[in-house]
């Protein structure tokens, strides 16, 4: 190792070094939307994006997670386009829509000209047959069976206007339209059974066009030529910049970072908390942002005879120290929650003020309820142990070191809490069977009516909640057209999610990708998933 | 000769059957199923609700009785039908049969390679005088054996192909993308391979019979590289036969790590999701590949030795 001839070469690389970060923290020092060098926008390209793992089945109808849902985004238009910075819903497809009243009605008037790749025209029929191709896959859409719950139909009521009509108010459905879930395909995909359209024959009319997946391998996209109807939001008008995008699957985290360093390829997802600061300072550029929806937090099981006293709850609600955990856990990409809502998810209140870090007034409540410290250190209650059932699924890697920090936090003021961990699969099994106490995840969706889903005692109910106040505001949100009147009640529910700590909101989970200096402009859209549109190489 | 490889079928159809039937209960043994991980997204804990869950499990035939679900892929798999993937749809077999060049060319040149290294060694390593030399090629193998698989080839991947820049870290395409992760497969083998040879070599040069043929004349390098390597190749010829086996076991590891395709990813993959008709899939594969190599092995045995017989390997 020590071999003389190396040195000149290490010197090289640690000046190499040197000069890239310079520049990349005299970019940041600037603005991250400026390009060093001064280079301007220009067509032409060849991206390729190393995913952390098989993407499965790309159709955008059917896929549920990141890896797939990256390549499925960018061969599908939505009727409507979600702003990430304000929630605001802006024209795609649709140049206008109305709400009626009560939520149930939406009446959709599509842009003229937009075509699927295989030249069909994207009309009202277009829309009518992909909803009701949704419906039809029921359980199969993993998301979009949820978004049209209640689906009563679409009306083609003339080439360029639908109206699509639901049972019950359906609020987050506009929110829906505009989401890769309910993006819309051409007749000729729409009309295969669902296994026929995960690795193929997807026809889209969004700005990059499937030229291949090999499961396991890759997926290889082309620009669209001729597409102009691109989201309201995006300020390139034409066809994306890329030529072509490559989404390979590298699914060694060390592999994948190495392939970035050694430029084998200009991007990569799933960079996991403990590779960040090697890219940071090997001088690429790490982009991140907070996915919307319900951050990772304990969700209590009420119908459990410890949980189901209030001052337990907040007590737990007051120890777990949010910061700690971040500063410990994860990076500097992360944020501690602050509210029961993610911090990008639209309707999002901060309710930190709630969720302060009080170990003295935690067990203040605790000793009022009776717990009282036993000699082992727990707390005892009429010869019980103030010991609690944690169930977890592994769906993000740091969650393990996560919850054992939080089960150090809790000990320390006396209570225990044992860990079961599951696999996903598992997971939802072990949450329907009941038989524990908090159940560990988090679910990314834009619009707040995730709240309901989580919460309300009318659905699915895993906490075994009976809070008609509750229950009240959250049917209110989805039934409330006017954005603003709903934003009151989505601020309302949070607080009362927190205030009964029926939820105890820990971190937001993030996507964090790690950049070279050639790619700009790859931009996080609402529900932190990837939009390639406006995407360039220097 | 027919009545040996009739009784040796019958034993390869009775290893498919037993490979098929365990993997079947243990599959159903584990905690949750392929719907309810294809349900979750593989992301967030979306919310599904258990009528959604009942209806896919329906779709798939999982709501049946245990039973009747084993009869029913047990018929379809003896008429070569394995099912399509829950997670993906497609045909089982078509998924093995495109995967299986890859994996082919990676264990196939891995074996060549192993055989090499790992005999080169051995013969060296015995034939040596110089006590350092052999010293050191004879504990390379102990070595070879004790290194995970994984870690040799992030290792060979962070050196030659992210600082050297010599070779690519992944994917499928040519020779230069297969030189790694061969070598990184073909260690292990080779050091099994070594070990066994090496010592069977020096049981073999402690006969009687060596020191006859060195009485009569034969130079040492002839006595060992023709009278006793052919002798002392029989131990490590059978465990050729088991280790075509841990080569396609190694693939999982050495695919994965290398972002290759083949059958060793999809077993990865369809082994995290629980995609039962794939996996059965995979392991009837498997122990064919298995079975057949272990025939080959014993159908080479009497041409090695004519001492062996062929119906003798039936009897035994």
């Amino acid at each position: 190792m020590s071999d003389p001839r190396r040195r000149p070469r290490r010197v090289l690389t640690s000046l190499t070094a040197v000069t890239v970060l310079s520049l990349a923290a005299g970019a940041c020092s600037s603005s991250s939307a400026d390009s060093p060098g001064g280079s301007t926008p220009h067509s032409g390209g060849h991206l390729t994006f190393a995913l952390a793992s098989d993407p499965i089945c790309i159709d955008p109808q059917q896929a549920g997670n990141n890896d797939a849902l990256y390549p499925a985004r960018q061969l599908v238009d939505s009727l409507t386009d979600q702003d990430p910075r304000t929630g605001r819903i802006v024209p795609w497809l649709a140049k206008s829509w109305k709400v009626s009243k009560d939520a149930t009605t939406f009446t959709f008037t599509l842009r003229e000209g937009a075509t699927f790749s295989d030249g069909t025209p994207v009309n009202a029929r277009a829309v009518k047959d992909n909803f009701d191709g949704i419906v039809k896959l029921g359980a199969k859409a993993v998301l979009g069976s949820g978004y049209l719950a209640g689906y009563k139909g679409t009306t083609v009521v003339d080439e360029h206007t639908a109206e699509v009509a639901f049972a019950a108010p359906n609020a987050q459905f506009l929110q829906a339209t505009s989401t890769f879930t309910l993006g819309l395909l051409a007749a000729s995909t729409v009309k295969l059974p669902a296994e026929k359209r995960c690795t193929d024959n997807l026809v889209g009319s969004g700005p990059f066009t499937l030229v291949d997946y090999t499961p396991n391998k890759s997926v290889e996209e082309r620009r669209r030529a001729g597409y102009t109807w691109g989201s309201s939001l995006w300020s390139r008008k034409g066809p994306a910049y890329l030529d072509k995008l490559t989404f390979k699957v590298i699914p060694e985290s060390g592999v994948r970072t190495g392939s970035l360093q050694s430029g084998q390829v200009d991007a990569i997802g799933g960079v996991a908390p403990q590779d960040e600061p090697g890219l940071k300072s090997a001088g690429f550029s790490l982009q991140s942002r907070a996915n919307p929806g319900l951050p990772f937090a304990l969700t209590a099981n009420v119908a459990r005879p410890i949980t189901k006293d209030l001052r337990v709850r907040r007590a737990i609600q007051k120890i777990i120290d949010r910061q700690e955990i971040v500063d410990t856990v994860l990076s500097g990409s992360y944020e501690p929650a602050t509210s029961s809502l993610a911090s990008t998810t639209s309707g999002y209140k901060d309710l930190s003020a709630q969720l302060g870090h009080d170990v003295a007034g935690a067990e203040k409540l605790l000793d009022a309820a009776g717990w009282r410290t036993g000699s082992d250190g727990i707390r005892t209650k009429d010869g019980r142990k103030l010991s609690l059932k944690v169930i977890w699924g592994a769906n993000f890697g740091p969650n393990q070191t996560a919850l054992e920090l939080i089960q150090q936090q809790l000990k320390k003021s006396g209570i225990r809490i044992t860990l079961q961990s599951a696999t996903i699969g598992d997971f939802i099994a072990l949450r329907q069977k009941g038989d524990y106490d908090f159940s560990w995840g988090n679910t990314t969706r834009v619009d707040p009516d995730i709240l309901r889903t989580g919460f309300s005692g009318k659905l699915l109910n895993f906490g075994h909640l009976a809070d008609r106040e509750l229950d009240g505001v959250l049917d209110e949100q989805a039934s409330e057209s006017d954005p603003a009147a709903r934003a009151a009640h989505v601020a309302r529910a949070q607080k009362l999610v927190l205030d009964k700590a029926y939820q105890i909101p820990v971190f937001e989970l993030t996507t964090v990708l790690g950049l070279s200096g050639k790619v700009h402009d790859l931009d996080f859209e609402a529900s932190s998933r990837l939009q390639f549109h406006e995407t360039w190489l220097s | 000769m027919t009545r040996y490889l009739t009784g040796r079928l019958l034993q390869a159809v009775l290893v498919l059957w037993a490979a098929f039937t365990l993997s079947f209960g243990v599959l159903y043994l584990l905690p949750g199923d392929p719907v309810s991980i294809m349900a979750a997204g593989g992301g967030d804990t979306n919310d599904i609700s258990p009528e959604q869950l009942a209806e896919l499990r329906k779709t798939y035939g999982l709501d049946k009785p245990v039973l009747e679900q084993y009869v029913s892929q047990l018929r379809h798999a003896l008429q070569g039908d394995f099912g399509i993937s829950v997670q993906s749809g497609e045909k089982v077999g078509h998924m093995i049969g495109t995967a299986l060049p890859d994996t082919l060319r990676l264990t196939s040149g891995a074996l060549l390679l192993a055989l090499v290294l790992g005999g080169a060694t051995a013969l060296l390593g015995t034939y040596t005088q110089w006590r350092w030399l052999r010293q050191v090629l004879l504990s390379l193998p102990a070595l070879g054996v004790s290194a995970p698989t994984f870690l040799v080839g992030l290792v060979l991947v962070q050196i030659v192909s992210f600082r050297w820049g010599l070779l690519p870290a992944v994917g499928n395409e040519g020779f230069d993308s297969l030189v790694l992760p061969m070598i990184t497969l073909a260690l292990p083998t080779g050091a099994v391979l070594a070990q066994v040879f090496a010592k069977s070599l020096r049981t073999t040069l402690s006969e009687p019979y060596v020191e006859t043929a060195l009485a009569k004349g034969a130079s040492r390098g002839r006595v060992h590289f023709r009278h006793a390597t052919r002798n002392a190749s029989i131990p490590p010829l059978t465990v050729v036969g088991m280790l075509v086996g841990n080569l396609l076991a190694g693939s999982v590891v050495v695919e994965t790590v290398f972002s290759r395709t083949g059958v060793g990813r999809i077993t990865a993959t369809a082994v995290a999701s629980q995609d039962i008709p794939v996996v059965q899939g995979l392991v009837v594969f498997g122990a064919l590949v298995f079975v057949l190599a272990n025939l080959a092995v014993d159908l080479v045995y009497p041409l090695l030795d004519p001492r062996i017989t062929t119906s003798a390997a039936v009897a035994r």
